[in-house]
């Protein structure tokens, strides 16, 4: 009984970690653009795919990865500079349909250079499972767990003590005051893109060993994250980490316990029952309305 | 002002009537009625989730699963239960009401990205129960349904599609410029503004929100009726996102800009075929920069650039 | 010097009035029409899979064809719409493919799903369709119009339960795909288990897009005597399935369908396949099979051909689109004509045929033409295929 719990909560909070870097990256670039950017999921892709891409060419493992988190940024970069910022003070809808053409454009490319074929990533470090308490976990969601944290710890000490970090906190505050501050809020916007851009594309990375990847492997996973971001209040990124813990294990646990065929549901229906309760997520600020 | 907008109004429809009066003079085959037919469906669906986020201001990432909910409906009650077609779609579209309405006053709370996450999960936790039930809805291989036995030939449906694509237009346009209408553009441009001053905002949104509902629901039965089969998909989130790319892509607050977005987008993919691995990208491209350069739509956008001529 | 002049230009008028109508009848005269053959195929999604192959196949042995002077002298042309899962998107292509393209005949069809759906239309039109996908009830009961090359799921129950039986395994549970392929299996493992003594203990299912079935396979785990696990369904999942199975522990056997038979399955995989038994065709192991195999040359053939023109290896999946498009091309050679009734009798007459899939001997009950000694079982050893004895 305890080990069927145990392995559903080692799934959940392998999903969970996942979800919550993606969430992180929605909520990154919500708060310095006010933009929710559809294409997150694609960021995803790019990483997996990437590795793939770069492991047949040859190179290395760890010099892969870092080529498909430099390409994926690259990606973030492209998307701020050429759509994002031509279309300013466009309407929000205007601005998520962008960003809906966009992951459309990076599918696309990916299925034109890449394939449409599946692919598995080697894991970093071997498939013998781990036995605790007879449940198994793979090495690999060690791996996504361990670095998840590492990451969180790195983006407190980004924002709380570095100047990009402040200014990246100050822009999503007050944009016109940032500005009058003399914050570089161009600058903010790019580095925002490419910085989501590369927690996407390390998330991808992270669960390619254990899911398998293609090119069409982003759309759910950015939908999750978008879950998680919204469930932890938008634009708090350590709500968008709890967010994606919180989806994940509910996810592993309705499919345990309930039915499987609707854990894709448990999300959402989680999702709707937080906000009916709470518009503005689990700790989302409830701010007024300006006219 | 009065009488410029009516005349407008009664110009457009009567473009309208004559381009579906002339049309088939140059189809030529039973695959360009299809299309033309899908462009009809999709352009009433268009419609109503203008009224939604053109006049109300309410972004709706789930109207797939209003319209699935309808076919869905009409497939089991006529093909599971006997029911008269008619009838069945009358009773789907009036559950469909009855959800939406009870949905709408939670769902209508929340504001801006918040409201488009919930409908977009109200929308994928309906096209995962239809995935589900198989029992019930031939789960991911979907369902064959009968046809209406006095619809005979495509060419029936062609007209039929036709008038109430006009009829919608029509509603549409009179709605927008009722007492009804002037209150949800005072919601549309402040919502605080508009309670200060009286108006019931809510009311007006749960309003629209279950016409819009009603509008895709009726569609989804009539599709169902028209194709024999029904898939999830119909219902799923890229149907949903499909049918809101229509509406901002021909112009938001222009019923005529929903009805050229749902035309243009029906026919670009499938003239995008020849290119094969290339369509989705070519497509994903158009919408961008189309968005990125008219960032109002299509319609909108060309009307003010003919307003800029005049001067 | 003005005579000759004369004598070039001449020459060169009446060459000119040769080629005007030599390009002239070849746009009215039905002979040089080219032969119109149609397809759809989830050339994306869950079940490229299998849609991949298949089109990479139609596309190389067309060119072939061409090449070799084309079909009753006319060249082929292959029209294409990638259809995904969506069996409403395979309705409006086969619409299109029967009306506005006006082909003669379609090879294609995925998935079963897909398959089953445009069924009345193929039917109501008359165009003569040879499906590429595995549900039984493609062809039980037969359909005037409609055929099959790939074994049915039926097929591969029953040979599935032949080497349960042989190795004296009972007890079994099963987790399924929910998409059509793997519904159908799974309702024909239900009905054929009983005639081989199986009893299904379990039956768990799985989404088309899911990524991780650990919670399936835990609740399988909890169930005791469960003594072997079959697995129906294609494309991803079963890989995703089978590296949960070992991440789990679980060491009961194994088995796939023949939904699985490509080589990309033990790629994605990896080490979690090695034991692992599934029913597949013969094309899987060309060169283990033995020299008196009547099918040991075309699938050899076929397997170079494949790997010359796209590198990696060959799935059982580009056989059955070899297979369809082989059956078509010969019913159109033996009709003299693209006469849809005719080509359609003359499939349907089609008898010892060698193809990938096996001998396929079609008749008016029959529209598939295999019977189970087409199917190997097959064990995965060391990252590959071998015949289980």
């Amino acid at each position: 009984m305890f080990a069927e719990f145990l392995q559903f909560l080692f799934s959940g909070i392998t999903l969970g970690a996942t979800y919550a870097l993606v969430g992180l990256g929605f909520s990154i670039i919500y708060n310095a653009s006010h933009v929710i950017n559809f294409a997150q999921g694609e960021f995803v892709m790019l990483g997996g795919m990437g590795t793939v891409f770069f492991l047949g060419l040859g190179l290395p493992m760890p010099i892969a990865i870092l080529a498909a988190i430099a390409l994926t940024t690259l990606f973030g970069f492209g998307l701020e500079k050429l759509a994002i910022a031509p279309a300013r003070g466009a309407s929000v809808v205007t601005l998520i349909i962008i960003t809906i053409g966009a992951s459309i454009v990076m599918r696309g490319l990916a299925q034109v250079f890449w394939g449409k074929e599946f692919h598995a990533v080697p894991a970093f470090s071997g498939d013998e499972p781990i036995n605790i308490a007879g449940a198994t976990i793979l090495p690999q969601s060690l791996w996504v767990l361990g670095v998840t944290v590492l990451l969180v710890f790195a983006l407190r000490y980004f924002f709380d003590k570095t100047m990009m970090g402040k200014a990246i906190i100050a822009t999503s505050l007050n944009r016109d005051a940032a500005l009058l501050m003399g914050i570089n809020v161009k600058l903010v916007l790019f580095i925002s893109f490419g910085l989501s851009a590369a927690l996407g594309a390390i998330a991808g990375i992270l669960v390619a060993p254990i899911t398998l990847t293609n090119f069409e492997a982003g759309i759910m996973l950015g939908l999750k994250g978008f879950c998680a971001a919204i469930l932890g209040g938008l634009g708090n990124g350590m709500g968008a980490v709890a967010g994606g813990m919180i989806v994940g294990i509910a996810e592993a646990m309705g499919a345990g316990y309930w039915v499987s065929e609707y854990k894709d549901a448990v999300a959402f229906i989680l999702i709707l029952l937080v906000l009916f309760f709470k518009p503005s997520g689990l700790f989302g600020k409830t701010g007024t309305e300006r006219v | 002002m009065m009488m410029n907008l009516k005349s407008a109004k009664t110009g457009g429809i009567l473009v309208l009537c004559a381009v579906i009066a002339i049309l088939p003079a140059f189809l030529s085959n039973a695959f360009q009625y299809e299309i033309a037919i899908l462009i009809g469906f999709n352009a009433i669906v268009c419609i109503g989730l203008n009224l939604l986020i053109g006049y109300g201001g309410q972004i709706s990432l789930g109207h797939g699963a209003f319209v699935g909910l309808g076919a869905y409906g009409s497939a089991i009650l006529t093909m599971n239960q006997g029911w008269d077609p008619l009838l069945s779609m009358v009773i789907a579209a009036i559950f469909t009401g009855i959800l939406a309405f009870v949905i709408a006053r939670p769902i209508l709370k929340l504001k801006g990205h918040y409201l488009a996450m919930a409908t977009l999960g109200m929308g994928i936790i309906i096209s995962i129960v239809i995935n589900t039930e198989d029992q019930l809805t031939g789960g991911p291989d979907g369902m064959y349904v009968d046809g209406l036995s006095f619809m005979a030939t495509q060419i029936y449906w062609y007209w039929l599609v036709g008038a109430l694509l006009v009829f919608s237009v029509w509603a549409s346009l009179n709605l927008i410029h009722s007492p009804i209408g002037r209150a949800l553009r005072a919601v549309h441009g402040s919502e605080v503004a508009a309670e200060v001053v009286g108006v019931d905002t809510t009311q007006y949104k749960v309003l629209i929100f279950v016409v819009s509902a009603v509008f895709a629901s009726i569609v989804g039965s009539f599709g169902v009726y028209y194709s024999n089969f029904v898939t999830p998909d119909i219902a799923g989130f890229f149907h949903s996102i499909e049918l809101v790319v229509m509406v901002v892509f021909g112009g938001m607050a222009s019923t005529f800009g929903a009805v050229i977005g749902a035309a243009i987008l029906t026919t670009l993919p499938q003239f995008l075929t020849f290119l094969h691995d290339y369509e989705h990208l070519v497509f994903g491209l158009i919408l961008m920069l189309t968005m990125i350069f008219l960032p109002k739509g299509l319609v909108p956008s060309i009307a003010g650039l003919l307003k800029k001529g005049d001067k | 010097m003005t005579s000759r002049h004369n004598q070039v230009k001449k020459t060169v008028a009446a060459l000119g009035m040769v080629a005007g109508a030599m390009a002239f009848g070849a746009t009215t005269s039905d002979a040089a029409d080219p032969i119109k053959i149609g397809t759809f195929l989830s050339v994306t999604g869950p079940a490229s899979f299998l849609g991949d192959p298949e089109l990479k196949t139609l596309e190389l042995y067309i060119e072939e064809l061409n090449a070799n002077g084309g079909v009753l002298g006319r060249q082929v042309e292959l029209i294409q719409y990638d259809v995904g899962v969506d069996s409403k998107k395979a309705i409006t292509a086969v619409k299109r493919l029967v009306s506005q393209d006006e082909v003669d005949v379609i090879v294609g069809g995925s998935t079963s799903g897909a398959t089953m759906a445009v069924i009345p239309i193929v039917e109501k039109s008359q165009v003569p369709f040879i499906s590429l996908a595995g549900a039984v009830a493609i062809v039980e009961p037969v359909k005037k119009w409609t055929f099959k090359t790939p074994h049915t799921d039926k097929m591969a129950c029953g040979k599935i339960f032949e080497d349960l039986q042989a190795r004296g395994l009972n007890d079994i549970a099963m987790i399924s795909g929910t998409g059509g392929f793997g519904k159908s299996m799974k309702g024909q493992c239900e009905k054929l288990a009983p005639a081989y003594k199986i009893n299904i203990k379990a039956s768990e299912s799985y989404g088309p897009k899911d990524t991780d079935m650990t919670a399936q396979l835990t609740k399988i785990k909890g169930i005791d005597g469960v003594q072997a696990v079959v697995n129906a369904g294609f494309g991803q999942g079963p890989a995703i399935v089978t590296k949960n199975y070992r991440q789990l522990g679980m060491t009961a056997p194994l088995y796939q369908s023949h939904g699985v038979a490509s080589k990309k399955y033990i790629d994605l995989a990896g080490e979690a396949a090695e034991g692992v038994r599934l029913p597949a065709a013969a094309l899987l192991v060309a060169d283990m099979l033995p020299d008196s195999d009547p099918q040991k040359a075309v699938v050899q053939t076929y397997t170079k051909a494949y790997s010359e023109a796209y590198g990696g290896s060959v799935s059982t999946f580009g056989g059955h689109a070899y297979d369809g498009l082989q059956i078509a091309v010969a019913a159109i050679t033996r009709a003299g004509s693209t006469d849809k009734a005719a080509v359609r009798d003359e499939i349907e007459k089609t008898s010892g045929y060698i193809g990938t899939g096996g001998v396929v001997n079609m008749t008016p009950e029959d529209h598939l033409g295999l019977d189970l000694s087409a199917f190997k079982m097959l064990e995965i050893k060391n990252g590959n295929w071998s015949i289980v004895k």
